[in-house]
């Protein structure tokens, strides 16, 4: 699903150069659930974005659904977000001027598709909440909202970082269930940005950044 | 995207209403300052404007309309012999003094003209007629100066340079320049008010035979009379409004005025619309990442912009409406003409749409971390 090789990202030059990520390799297979963790500034969210489209590698190659992205033009790069992925964030960035319906029918609109949003608030338990605010929801039901807009169009990966950071415990497994139910049953993967021990039972593999590189990977361990 | 605009607009009412309150006092700041600018230009040379004449001849080198000085009247049969030439009527503006009841007097401009051609005449007659004119010693006034003259009713009876004059009419909106208010009368009667000899004018005014070009008339009239100018109305507005507009203070302040009225408004309403576009700049860096093009998030951005711009300029054109409704009973006029009021309209939409692209630039090269993080 995602091929990633030698990536590299650096910010800066000459002296004030920080290296980011400093080659990292790995594969994500669909169906998985990927969990990056490691420590505060180690390279993870710059791993995500760059999966996601969203930063550009400085060098290294990433390739999703089996095309290239690194060096595509910056103009290329919004179709392959809106084909390939579906976002999760810490903070939920849900539209705060849009109802929970809205908020979902916004990424179909922006996918150019038809939206269907009442279906998949109803299948994230939210269908008594589609002209709720996001003022009016709790943290979890927030989230889900957010999964909820993440699965519009049906993309192959869903990118999540911190996604039961803000919740409670509660609200976290709920939320882990949904995206676990989405790479068991729906063959979607699930990358995500996790710093909670409490749903890394959930994780098919983790991975493990210290210093822009990989220090431990679980598949790799297991064999 | 343009439901996104306007939600995002109307939800949060007081950040709403911090941005109309931005562009509307920009707008009305504009709207007053340009209006005063333009009421002073139009009163400036407004007996040009609306003499009716399109041909000027007047004493050699005169700086503007109100500063004419006296001609022998017989150019005015010469003037007649021109080809091209349909009227030639004499005509005087003179400042003289008007005596209040006080004992004390006031300076006025005694515009003295033609009831036969009625070029140099009032407008906006509101009461009595020209036709009054025609007895001796009557006078026009304009309403405005009613209290400034001591006038209470028409008929009334009053003193102009020594001389027994009576109010026979009134007129609206004819303001001076200066503080002289214009006292229309015939040339007749202001002859026994101006130090003019009977066989002397001070201007003719000419009005060209139909389908004469008037600057073909100007120039054999220029050719045929000696020791006079002859001037398009054109040339006379213009020189007279330079003169009172661009040679006083009054006039460069006005203009400054109206220049650091623009130039405030655009700041205070860039300055909104900006804090208001970043504002929802997480917003916009969500949908960058959903996968949104720039042009999508652009489109957002100027609707938004273009909507505040709409409703801000409901609201100050509403006031300036007002406002210059309210200036035409006083000294000075808010002019607000359609043509302004579709240019305050297109200034609007530009300067929010043009401080919103500011704003772009930011919502479009977005920290990704910023996206990602709580």
């Amino acid at each position: 699903m995602i091929r990633i090789e030698n990536l590299v990202k650096s910010y800066g030059a000459g002296n004030a150069q920080v290296h980011a990520l400093r080659g990292v390799s790995l594969e994500v297979q669909s169906s998985e659930i990927l969990m990056l963790m490691g420590p505060s500034g180690s390279g993870k969210t710059t791993l995500l974005s760059i999966m996601g489209c969203i930063l550009r590698a400085t060098s290294g190659s990433v390739r999703i659904g089996g095309k290239e992205i690194v060096g595509l033009p910056e103009s290329k790069l919004p179709r392959v977000r809106l084909e390939h992925f579906g976002f999760v964030f810490q903070g939920f960035n849900l539209f705060p001027a849009l109802t929970a319906r809205e908020n979902v029918e916004l990424a179909f609109k922006l996918k150019g598709l038809k939206p269907r949003a009442a279906e998949l608030l109803e299948r994230v338990g939210l269908g008594d909440k589609l002209n709720t605010y996001p003022r009016d929801l709790s943290g979890g039901q927030k989230q889900r909202v957010a999964i909820a807009r993440a699965l519009a169009g049906d993309p192959p990966i869903i990118l999540a970082d911190e996604p039961t950071a803000a919740l409670d415990s509660q609200s976290g497994q709920t939320v882990m269930e949904i995206l676990a139910g989405l790479a068991r049953e729906r063959n979607r993967s699930v990358v995500m940005v996790t710093h909670d021990n409490r749903v890394l039972h959930y994780a098919d593999r983790i991975i493990r950044i210290e210093d822009g590189l990989i220090a431990e990977d679980s598949e790799e361990l297991a064999a | 995207m343009f439901n996104l605009a306007w939600k995002n607009l109307i939800h949060d009412q007081t950040r709403l209403l911090v941005t109309l309150v931005g562009i509307v006092f920009a707008l009305v700041l504009i709207i007053v300052q340009f209006g005063l600018f333009l009421g002073f230009l139009d009163t400036s040379a407004n007996v040009v404007e609306k003499s009716g004449a399109d041909l000027w001849v007047t004493a050699p080198g005169i700086p503007h309309v109100n500063g004419g000085s006296a001609f022998k009247e017989s150019k005015r049969w010469q003037a007649l012999a021109v080809d091209g030439v349909e009227r030639a009527d004499v005509y005087a503006l003179f400042f003289v003094n008007w005596k209040l009841a006080s004992g004390s007097t006031e300076a006025v401009q005694i515009a003295g003209f033609d009831l036969d051609g009625g070029m140099g005449g009032p407008w906006n007659i509101t009461a009595g007629s020209v036709e009054e004119l025609r007895g001796e010693d009557t006078v026009i006034v304009d309403e405005l100066y009613k209290s400034k003259l001591g006038i209470t009713h028409l008929g009334q009876t009053v003193e102009i340079n020594g001389r027994r004059a009576r109010v026979v009419g009134y007129t609206r909106g004819i303001r001076s320049f200066t503080t002289s208010p214009y006292i229309f009368t015939s040339f007749k009667n202001a002859q026994n008010y101006l130090p003019l000899a009977e066989d002397e004018t001070m201007f003719l005014l000419i009005r060209a035979a139909a389908g004469a070009n008037p600057e073909t008339v100007r120039k054999a009239l220029a050719a045929k009379l000696t020791s006079v100018d002859v001037t398009t109305n054109r040339e006379m507005w213009r020189r007279t409004q330079n003169y009172w507009v661009f040679s006083t203070g009054a006039g460069i302040t006005t203009l400054m005025g109206a220049i650091l009225g623009l130039i405030v408004g655009i700041v205070v309403v860039a300055q909104t619309i900006y804090a208001a576009t970043v504002d929802h700049i997480r917003e916009f860096g969500t949908m960058k990442a959903m996968g949104a093009s720039n042009a999508r998030i652009y489109e957002v951005i100027l609707v938004q912009a273009g909507l505040s711009a709409l409703m801000g300029y409901s609201l100050a054109i509403a006031i300036g409406w007002f406002v210059s409704r309210q200036s035409e009973g006083g000294n000075a006029p808010i002019a607000l003409p359609p043509e302004v009021a579709g240019g305050i309209l297109a200034l609007a939409l530009l300067m929010c749409m043009g401080a919103s692209i500011i704003s772009i630039r930011k919502a479009t090269t977005i920290d990704p971390a910023m996206v990602f993080r709580g």
